[in-house]
């Protein structure tokens, strides 16, 4: 701060604190609304306090006993389904990102530029505009309900490309040389040298795709029919089954805390290399 | 820049390069080179003919009504979602930047809605402003204020508009921060020695070096709120009532989904792609030259 202004310094902290309970306020709605019985949130306006409904709400949901309206599959499964769609595409992302960028980095080979090029545009085309045609490929593919449906195509990335590209060329060239001169072929520089080097870069990049896969919907939604198959944000829409008061609100919004709570608890934990990641990713 | 060292090897980079490729020549090009295929052929309703009719899909479209109404809601939708994002993290962004103490907790409370997932939000908006059980539509209801999404457009806008929002401020806000803490001090601190306050200082020193971070948060939010939105616009209100949030991205898959009109929805695709296109070029080229004064 430059100079002392006890007036602006209380409009700050008045500032913060209002934004932090704005931003906080849906949420806590909801926790609330996850404690109470469905009766009890149907009263307008229900209550700002917690209810003693927690364990019974949670239970119900996670193992999908007890249910009205709306899809009553148990959330437990779609947490899994939306687990391993996320880690895969996280991992998968990461994983051929890393080789196709040491690949253009370090070799020269026909067409290189080409392919640069062609991962690039990949960059322009998002599920959401070619969602037709795509879809078609994976049913042709017999990969509708499958978790390969659900991840592979949203797996090609020219963000993390790009990001391992940027970082592998600033790493010196005097490593290379050495790792050469020691008779170190280019896969085991790859995993001696470039790796260890890349851990931050990949961890930022791991928690960033962790949500991009576990926050997918338009793509679940056409591509799965089996409820068995269905990730839980996805689900949540499903449970809606239409009209305010019918919902059974209170499990809708436990399921809700639940599909946040993964991807909430990735980016407190890992909050350094996420914030970091993010404004490096983008720049 | 190109590196000076370089491995030597025939299939060893192929190797390396095929899963990506892969991925992309199945998943990328060929379903766009579909996109553009059948953007140029009708189909009939049940599939069994199809017929080349040139650029009739997009001639029906841009004379579509329906269509044109969609592109404006798309229009006054990104731009609320833009500005009104963009204003909000930029001025809590500011304040936190100035707090010495407990800036961390600020921070890290503030971060985590983009953890959320879009249609999560929606949900979320979506149960508070409920006409009949939400506790936001009863206060209004209390003051006064009749709130009802399902049967007023505008409150329907209003709607998916304070979600998107809501989910995207914390990254507003994480690149707003950056970017002011890359001010150097040693400028804010002599505009303050040559009398200019806190007020002065914002308008003529932080607000323009910050141009550049505007900017690109500009073109990135009209990217989200043309395309990442369909989650939020699919829980919360589902393009109505009638089809007044009925977004671009909404509109392909319900056509192309629910309508089962595969020209069209293809010919909207490639509109899209369109888009997305020119507002990546625009980013590369002004990010790149960076707005500055």
């Amino acid at each position: 701060m430059v100079e002392r202004r006890p007036g602006l310094t209380v409009l700050t902290h008045l500032v913060l604190i209002v934004a932090v309970l704005v931003v906080a306020f849906p949420v806590y709605v909801t926790f609330v609304a996850s404690t109470q019985t469905a009766e009890q949130i149907v009263q307008a306006p229900m209550s700002l306090v917690p209810g003693d409904q927690l364990v019974h709400n949670y239970v119900a949901v996670i193992t999908g006993a007890d249910r009205g309206p709306g899809s009553a599959a148990p959330v437990g499964r779609m947490m899994w389904v939306s687990l391993v769609s996320a880690l895969v595409i996280a991992i998968g992302k990461i994983v051929i990102s890393l080789l196709s960028a040491f690949a253009i980095v370090y070799f020269r080979f026909p067409f290189r530029n080409l392919f640069f090029w062609a991962i690039f545009v990949t960059l322009m085309l998002p599920v959401e505009v070619r969602i037709a045609p795509t879809y078609q490929v994976v049913s042709d593919l017999g990969m509708l309900n499958t978790y390969a449906g659900l991840t592979v195509p949203l797996i090609a990335s020219a963000t993390a490309t790009f990001l391992f590209r940027q970082f592998f060329l600033t790493v010196p060239d005097e490593l290379a040389e050495a790792a050469r001169i020691d008779g170190a072929g280019p896969m085991r520089f790859f995993w001696d040298v470039l790796l260890p080097l890349s851990r931050t870069s990949i961890a930022a990049l791991f928690v960033i795709q962790f949500i991009y896969g576990w926050n997918q919907y338009l793509w679940p939604l056409l591509v799965t029919t089996d409820e068995n198959m269905y990730p839980v944000v996805m689900g949540i829409k499903r449970m809606i089954a239409g009209g305010d008061a019918v919902n059974e609100w209170n499990l809708v919004m436990a399921t809700a805390i639940l599909a946040m709570l993964p991807p909430a608890l990735v980016v407190l934990v890992m909050q350094k290399w996420f914030v970091k990641g993010l404004v490096e990713t983008e720049k | 820049m190109e590196k000076r060292v370089r491995f030597r090897s025939l299939t060893l980079p192929w190797l390396l390069l095929a899963p990506q490729l892969a991925v992309i020549a199945i998943f990328f090009f060929w379903p766009a080179g579909q996109a553009l295929l059948q953007s140029l052929q009708m189909q009939d309703a049940f599939g069994t003919s199809t017929e080349f009719v040139g650029l009739e899909n997009f001639r029906r479209l841009f004379g579509d009504e329906l269509y044109i109404e969609s592109f404006q809601t798309t229009a006054v939708f990104a731009l609320l979602v833009a500005c009104c994002g963009i204003g909000l993290a930029l001025l809590i962004a500011v304040f936190a930047d100035r707090v010495l103490r407990g800036a961390a907790l600020y921070k890290t409370l503030l971060v985590w809605p983009y953890a959320v997932a879009p249609a999560v939000a929606g949900v979320l908006w979506l149960f508070m402003f409920a006409p009949s059980i939400g506790m936001v539509s009863f206060w209004l209801r209390a003051s006064g204020f009749d709130w009802n999404h399902l049967l007023n457009p505008n409150h329907a806008m209003a709607l998916i508009v304070m979600a998107a929002v809501w989910k995207q401020i914390s990254y507003n806000f994480l690149f707003f921060l950056a970017g002011l803490q890359s001010i150097p001090k040693s400028l804010i601190e002599a505009a303050a020695i040559d009398g200019a306050g806190p007020w002065r200082r914002f308008w003529t020193i932080v607000f323009p070096l910050l141009s550049p971070t505007t900017f690109f948060l500009l073109v990135i939010n009209i990217v989200y709120a043309f395309f990442e939105t369909f989650a939020i616009v699919d829980a919360a209100t589902q393009g109505g009532p009638g089809k007044a949030t009925s977004i671009l991205v909404y509109k392909v898959y319900y056509d192309g989904f629910k309508g089962m009109d595969l020209g069209s929805s293809a010919a909207q695709s490639v509109v899209l792609m369109a888009i997305v296109i020119a507002l990546t070029v625009v980013q590369f080229r002004y990010v790149e030259k960076k707005v500055q004064y």
